[in-house]
């Protein structure tokens, strides 16, 4: 059997496609980073990232952004990582596998992680600022306007309910590597079923919920749709304060620059210094989970 | 004969359709070893964890019948399973040091029992590793993981954990069937100097494990208890062909 001439350039233009476009990936992935930095990383200084922004946001720095982008993820991580470690919790400790509520509990888990951002946004301003802010001003403010209006207290309790499903896989996945004989052991002990979780489960799992925790940090980090109603501000001359203030960040901060400034052309270095910011903010982030969830595989695999 | 320590009435057990104990009564003395021997999937094992309801934590188990200990029954429903399972401690097959240090290991049990007295909690680990045969092994270093001894120590120290709850009861599940012949006499050693302050009941593969270090001995076979008498009856002159056959190594 001879192959034909015919079959044998067929074979040769079909993965010369495959590959082209395999390496279009890799292309796109240079192109991006590369424009990113070198428009960038002469806007990158020590004044560029601690100083407030200046003429309408056409000269000065980022500081606000940074600060709002930290404050959001800290409050964000404050309510998602142990709600999510409290349902992983219960999803593997004790939910029976495959009864109808871990099964509702998991489906509605993944429903969340796939609802797309916007709407998050939507359903915090109906949900948070609508519903519960307005209560609360009603009966804590006699009526007078304090928490029924964008603040990062909701921003980051909206940004919280997005990242849950990331927290939950993971220190899911982080309990699960606690072997059973541990459990076994503790029990035969005479601890309960919660000394057990508490002084032997969760001690193991500290890694993955840390994973979980850095993983959601650096999604929330980026995204902007859940808080466009619910807190972030185009500008604010003042760092938030309290939980009822507006705030500024790193993305919106870079739509805000990109189509509502008086000189769009001005402000290009402040976009690229500040995209190049968020990209290193989230790659820094994103490194540091798969390593810890690398070093938790290799224990679960010892 | 010794004062009974354990005593079971009829007892059935059911992993969701399958029989694994078919009316099991046996009276098991204190201070004694009693050893359970019998070819894989008799029994045996489930039985010893019958006895501090590590079953419990098995979905679709069934259990009728009575396990008394020291005249209580222990499947009743105002039974306590943790202040249960101090009173009968379990030594597991394949050992099982949680990833703290030596010390911690075995302060856990005492720990979780609220005593948090550095004096103390020194006084019962030392006692604990005493008993366990293996304080000179680790006196100067009980701050390292235990992760980091042998397999041999890591069981002496599983041992140590459990007696440092202060049960009355030890069970174990083939403690040395992973072990090497060293480690596994050390083990054995061990075991006969325990029965003087403690109920020992032992399940093994090995023969002429049982026939060294027990006091009695019960033949488990097809979830049935097949013979049960002293270990030297047992295994001269058994009562029963099936036993015989397994001793001799006819079957099995």
């Amino acid at each position: 059997m001879i192959r034909s001439f015919k079959n044998n350039i067929k074979g040769i233009l079909i993965e010369g496609l495959t590959l082209s476009s395999a390496l279009l990936i890799i292309a796109i992935v240079v192109v991006m980073v590369t424009v990113i930095v070198i428009g960038g990383k002469d806007q990158i200084s020590w004044e560029f990232l601690t100083s407030f922004p200046e003429d309408g946001m056409t000269k000065g720095g980022i500081f606000p952004a940074i600060y709002g982008t930290a404050l959001l993820v800290i409050l964000m991580s404050v309510a998602a990582v142990p709600f999510g470690t409290i349902t992983a919790i219960y999803l593997t400790e004790y939910a029976k596998e495959n009864s109808v509520i871990a099964k509702t509990i998991r489906f509605a888990v993944r429903t969340l992680a796939v609802i797309p951002s916007i709407i998050y946004g939507l359903f915090g301003l109906g949900f948070f600022i609508k519903f519960v802010g307005t209560q609360m001003d009603n009966t804590f403010m006699g009526g007078e306007l304090k928490w029924g209006q964008p603040n990062i207290l909701w921003a980051s309790l909206t940004m919280a309910l997005l990242t849950l499903p990331v927290v939950i896989v993971s220190v899911e996945e982080a309990l699960k590597t606690v072997p059973n004989d541990l459990r076994a052991a503790s029990l035969a002990l005479g601890a309960t079923k919660w000394q057990t979780i508490w002084k032997v489960v969760l001690p193991g799992s500290i890694s993955g919920i840390m994973t979980g925790t850095i993983l959601a940090v650096s999604r929330g980090a980026g995204e902007v749709a859940p808080i466009l109603f619910t807190g972030v501000a185009y500008y604010v001359a003042t760092l938030p304060a309290s939980l009822s203030d507006q705030f500024m960040v790193l993305g919106y901060h870079i739509y805000v620059m990109t189509t509502q400034s008086a000189n769009v052309d001005q402000t290009m270095p402040i976009q690229f210094g500040t995209t190049l910011v968020l990209l290193m903010l989230t790659f820094i982030l994103n490194i540091s989970a798969i390593v810890l969830r690398y070093r938790i595989r290799k224990k679960k695999s010892n | 004969m010794a004062i009974e320590k354990i005593h079971t009435e009829n007892l059935f057990l059911h992993y969701s359709s399958k029989m694994a104990l078919n009316n099991i009564s046996i009276s098991i003395p204190e201070k004694k070893i009693t050893a359970f021997i019998g070819p894989s999937g008799c029994g045996k094992s489930t039985f010893l964890r019958s006895l501090n309801r590590m079953n419990d934590l098995i979905d679709g188990v069934k259990i009728e019948g009575k396990i008394f200990i020291d005249h209580i029954n222990i499947y009743d429903k105002n039974i306590d399973v943790v202040t249960l399972r101090k009173k009968v401690g379990m030594v597991f097959q394949k050992s099982n040091p949680f990833a703290k240090s030596i010390f911690e290991n075995v302060a856990y049990g005492p720990r979780i029992n609220g005593i948090n007295d550095k004096k103390h909690l020194d006084e019962i680990v030392e006692t604990a590793l005493i008993n366990a045969a293996i304080w000179d092994e680790v006196k100067d270093r009980l701050g390292d993981s235990a992760l980091a001894l042998s397999g041999g120590q890591q069981q002496r120290l599983c041992i140590a954990r459990t007696l440092a709850v202060n049960p009355e009861i030890v069970l174990m599940d083939e403690p040395a069937s992973a072990l090497d012949p060293l480690s596994t006499s050390k083990i054995e050693e061990l075991i006969v100097e325990l029965k003087e302050k403690y109920t020992i009941v032992i399940v093994t593969h090995n023969m002429q494990q049982a026939a060294r270090i027990s006091d009695l001995t019960a033949f488990f076979y097809l979830g049935e208890l097949i013979e049960f008498d002293k270990t030297k009856k047992i295994f001269t002159n058994p009562e029963k062909k099936q036993t015989e056959d397994y001793i001799t190594g006819r079957f099995g």
